[in-house]
């Protein structure tokens, strides 16, 4: 499904990604961990084209495609989606309509008809249910006013509303309590269909032990030094990074 | 010699004197020399005076315009050419086209009685007591040498006057048609007298159907009396050869509330300048105004909220979404006279700019003469939210697609501010099919057809 070979990224001339190769096939979850500044989440934005982040060497392809060479609407279109670390607030611009754009943005590229507004109101209905998210959040601006926990919630109902083939949470867990964990967790498994794929950032066990991994990247200084299985996360909870500090 | 750029005028006026006369009235001729002798004094404004620091007046008003001193008859069926772009809006419709009042399709009696909605020049003729007590007396020509050049040359208007105690459910609408065959000038003047314990809602929405140059000047003076509720919206979406002046003043009495909605949607050149005075205590004035502009179009707004008593309030918000090359300008004054003391005054202008050739002048000024009131103001300009945008845009909304959504959210504080419903939803459409691009030409025109 997503394919990344030996890819260096940099942002306002510093180079972050220092050559990334990783293969991630249908229906698998792969985790990314490592420390803060390791280049985790500029892997993540530069698979979603942010335009702040420069790719210079080094290709991603996406289900065949160049993935380098399309826009971040194309890309959103082809089925990648990203959990924002830090959910934007718009003021002004509503769920409803914020969503529904979006919605009908991506049927049209399939060559779909926009949903009739019944319809869609139906669906955003059922799919604020999978992550216990208020109505009343649903109608207000985007993110505006939402607590760290709403808009992680409200990032997996996105998901749920735009069913992604491929899914990057980025720290997804950060700044939820145990309980809004696993709301969003079970939501994400809720979703998952079997050839739907992931990478989940992360700097804990917790999200994985929902998630369940099937390999593990541990990411140091813009490498990947170590791959494994779930217990890379085990061996991170109890003994930190440092014992791959020598692979790097 | 150099020649200055009111002389054509002042020319024209000494020329043509018994023409403009011959067809307006008594009331509005008796102040005509005076208007003249102010503006031969005043001059007609330049960037040199603070209020006219952003629009060269000169350069709108140096171009050799027809005007129609004669009152020959324009052949025009207004219903034909205007589509109403605020349908389900059930209004009592009226048009004036160009300066002129049009009276031959009046709708369907549907004022309260004593309400008049009718030419100026006509209510002058036929009240001229009634008017004398009013026109002029606002807009003082020896103060402003625009007010000084419209009252020279305007020969009619618009009337409307709602008698005591009087309340006009209906909208009142009035669509300013500019409908001419050359390049033509416009002198336009409004009176608007709601009495004591009056109600109404105005609605003014200026379109231009011809492919000429057109120049505005419009004076208008609107007196809200004592428990009096005035509700006024004028809507501008002329095309790019337009160039209009107005100069709206509008004096508050005891206990009154005044909602003043400026939208400028499409136009060429547009100075606005509104003046409230607030002469009773407790009443209270809410400002608006939204502007957007692309292409080379040039909106400047000023304003003047003068609160001369206690106890009163004032809100001002507008806001301007500019691209291309498109210059505005606001600067807003809220003077709190002494002894107007527990006033309350909010002034606030945000501006999008959205390109880096675009401009904008943004100058609230805030001034206080008393020492126990709550008044502030503030201004901002910035550009699209790039994060805002990057989010939109993987969620897969196409870039375009999400510009026009955030420069919608940005406006729509103003357009929540109408009460008038079927208005509000209207103006939706007609912002968000502008932001599309669809609006380069007004709806409502025979142009865009």
């Amino acid at each position: 499904m997503l394919e990344i070979k030996d890819l260096h990224a940099s942002i306002n001339g510093k180079e972050i990604l220092k050559g990334i190769s990783l293969t991630i096939r249908d229906g698998e979850v792969h985790a990314l961990m490592g420390q803060n500044g390791a280049g985790k989440s500029t892997l993540s934005n530069i698979i979603v084209g942010h335009p702040a982040y420069e790719v210079t060497q080094g290709s991603i392809t996406f289900n065949g495609r160049d993935l380098l060479s399309m826009a971040p609407e194309e890309r959103a279109h082809a089925g990648i989606f990203l959990s924002f670390q830090q959910p934007v607030e718009i003021p002004g611009v509503s769920m409803t309509n914020f969503m529904r754009a979006a919605l009908n943005a991506k049927r049209k590229a399939q060559g779909l008809e926009p949903l009739p507004a019944t319809e869609f109101l139906k669906l955003m209905r059922e799919r604020r249910k999978i992550v216990e998210l208020d109505n009343k959040l649903a109608n207000r601006s985007v993110n505006e006013g939402f607590s760290g926990g709403e808009k992680k919630r409200n990032e997996i109902f996105q998901m749920a509303m735009l069913e992604p083939t491929f899914a990057i949470l980025d720290e997804t867990d950060s700044g939820l309590d145990v309980d809004a964990l696993r709301i969003v967790a079970e939501g994400f498994n809720k979703l998952r269909k079997t050839e739907t794929s992931a990478l989940v950032i992360t700097h804990y066990q917790r999200l994985l032990d929902y998630l369940k991994p099937d390999i593990i990247h541990v990411l140091i200084g813009g490498r990947i030094v170590h791959t494994g299985g779930p217990e890379v996360a085990t061996m991170i909870e109890n003994g930190g990074f440092e014992q791959f500090m020598q692979e790097a | 010699m150099k020649m200055v750029a009111e002389q054509q005028y002042i020319d024209l006026y000494t020329e043509c004197r018994s023409f403009i006369d011959d067809h307006s009235a008594p009331v509005l001729n008796a102040m005509r020399q005076q208007a003249c002798d102010d503006l031969c004094r005043l001059g007609l404004p330049t960037q040199r005076l603070e209020r006219y620091k952003y629009t060269n007046v000169a350069e709108s008003f140096a171009p050799d315009y027809g005007l129609n001193l004669r009152h020959i008859p324009i052949p025009v069926n207004p219903y034909e050419v205007f589509r109403c772009d605020v349908p389900n809006l059930s209004t009592s419709l009226y048009f004036v086209v160009n300066d002129r009042f049009y009276d031959k399709a009046l709708p369907p009696a549907s004022l309260p009685e004593g309400v008049e909605v009718m030419s100026l020049a006509e209510a002058a003729r036929k009240s001229p007591h009634f008017i004398e007590k009013y026109y002029g007396r606002l807009a003082r020509s020896s103060k402003d040498g625009l007010n000084a050049l419209n009252t020279m040359l305007c020969q009619d208007g618009l009337f409307i006057h709602v008698p005591k105690n009087t309340i006009v459910e209906r909208p009142i609408q009035v669509i300013n048609i500019l409908r001419a065959d050359v390049n033509l000038m416009v002198n336009r003047r409004v009176l608007i007298v709601l009495e004591e314990g009056a109600e109404a809602k105005v609605l003014f929405c200026d379109h231009a159907i011809d492919d000429h140059q057109f120049l505005t000047t419009q004076v208008g003076e609107v007196y809200v009396g004592e428990n009096a509720h005035l509700e006024l919206y004028e809507l501008e979406e002329t095309h790019v050869k337009s160039h209009r002046f107005s100069n709206m003043y509008v004096d508050q009495q005891r206990a009154s509330t005044a909602t003043i909605d400026s939208l400028t949607l499409h136009n060429g050149l547009t100075r606005n300048r509104t003046d409230v005075t607030l002469s009773g205590e407790y009443a209270e004035t809410r400002m608006f105004g939204c502007v957007i502009a692309d292409k080379q179009q040039h909106v400047d707004n000023n304003t003047l909220i003068d609160h001369r008593v206690p106890n009163c309030q004032s809100t001002e918000l507008y806001k301007y979404v500019l691209d291309d090359e498109a210059l505005g300008a606001f600067a807003g004054r809220v003077l709190v006279r002494e002894g107007a003391q527990h006033t309350t005054s909010q002034e606030t202008n945000a501006n999008l700019v959205a390109t880096d050739t675009a401009r904008m002048y943004t100058q609230p000024m805030l001034e206080i003469y008393a020492d126990d009131v709550k008044c502030s103001h503030g201004s901002t300009v910035g550009q699209l939210n790039d994060e805002a945008l990057f989010y939109m845009r993987q969620r897969g909304i196409p870039e375009a697609e999400a510009r026009m959504l955030l420069k919608f959210a940005f406006v729509g504080e103003v357009l929540d501010s109408i009460r008038m419903e079927p208005l509000r939803d209207r103006l939706h459409y007609l912002v968000e099919k502008r932001f599309r691009g669809l609006l380069s030409k007004c709806e409502g025109c025979k142009l865009c057809k």
